[in-house]
């Protein structure tokens, strides 16, 4: 990425900067919404606004991007995709913008980075987690990527998770 | 898990109204009535088939920062490691993966000077590198899981 792009995104990301209430408000719904009829309601009085300021500052959030989206975040090793590939492919750096995406859009792909290598131990540049519900089945879906890559796979591996040593997600304190 | 279930989890991963009465909106479109979203997304929050319903914040909008970090730790010293890092509260999630790199966890900050403040912190106590792996480029992320 050039420095003129990284700087145009941290001036976008300085622009949209939250307000102390807006902070209030990521704190009272990090965890979650309260599953009631009126939650924004809720959560208003809890934070001494009105709801329509509540839901107001929701709204400008998702706008700015600040929130990716609301609704149902599914536990998929509870869906039953038992094994999550993290896999990892070395590809000519000219290329990845154009392959990325392209990875990006399959659909058992739930997310895709470009990311640095550390050479000589790490020569993947391209990530993408894949999702099944065994590893036979990760095995498969790695086979259509390097498929899709083509010969500008310089190589691959796929890293399964063998424990969670710990998962929070986002804290505001 | 039943069909009406699943026909919420594949249909309210995103679109959430906002609104008076967001469940009773999003209920009607599903088919369903309010109560009986409001006590379906609840029975699921419990029994763990989802982990949360609400706002997906991003972090680096937000003007924070968020990296991806990886060791390589001989197994004797693999439980003493990760206990160190896992107590650091900017570490959000943490894994242990089949590699040479076989710890792999995510930091969270409030500020993007405090990634490497925390990486030499981390350094130092465990006695091992960090490799950061900052995204240069996001390509895609969302959950597609269908149930």
């Amino acid at each position: 990425m050039s420095t003129a792009t990284v700087l145009r995104e941290k001036q976008a990301d300085a622009a949209y900067a939250p307000d102390a209430t807006d902070r209030r408000l990521i704190v009272a719904t990090q965890e979650g919404l309260p599953r009631v009829s009126r939650p924004y309601h809720a959560i208003a009085e809890k934070l001494g606004i009105s709801a329509d300021e509540v839901i107001a500052r929701l709204q400008r959030m998702l706008n700015g991007g600040m929130i990716r989206r609301i609704g149902a975040v599914p536990n998929h090793y509870t869906l039953g995709y038992q094994a999550n590939g993290m896999s990892v492919w070395d590809v000519p750096e000219e290329r990845v913008r154009e392959l990325g995406p392209r990875i990006g859009e399959l659909d058992f792909v739930s997310h895709c980075y470009h990311r640095p290598r550390h050479l000589p131990d790490w020569p993947y540049n391209l990530f993408a987690m894949v999702h099944g519900r065994d590893r036979a089945e990760v095995e498969t879906k790695m086979a259509l990527i390097a498929e899709l890559l083509g010969e500008a796979d310089h190589g691959h591996t796929v890293l399964y998770s063998t424990r969670i040593l710990k998962k929070t997600g986002l804290r505001l304190a | 898990m039943d069909a009406t279930d699943r026909h919420i989890i594949n249909n309210l991963q995103g679109d959430f109204p906002l609104c008076e009465r967001p469940y009773a909106e999003a209920a009607a479109r599903l088919g369903l009535t309010e109560d009986e979203l409001i006590q379906r997304v609840e029975a699921m929050l419990e029994n763990r088939t989802l982990t949360r319903f609400g706002p997906m914040y991003h972090a680096e909008r937000l003007g924070g920062a968020l990296t991806l970090a990886a060791m390589k730790i001989p197994a004797q010293d693999f439980e003493r490691v990760a206990q160190i890092i896992n107590d650091f509260p900017e570490v959000a999630h943490n894994y242990a993966r089949e590699n040479a790199f076989n710890m792999w966890f995510v930091l969270a900050t409030e500020t993007p000077a405090r990634i490497g403040e925390v990486i030499g912190e981390i350094e130092k106590t465990t006695g091992y590198p960090v490799y950061n792996m900052p995204k240069l480029e996001e390509f895609f992320v969302g959950l597609r899981f269908e149930a």
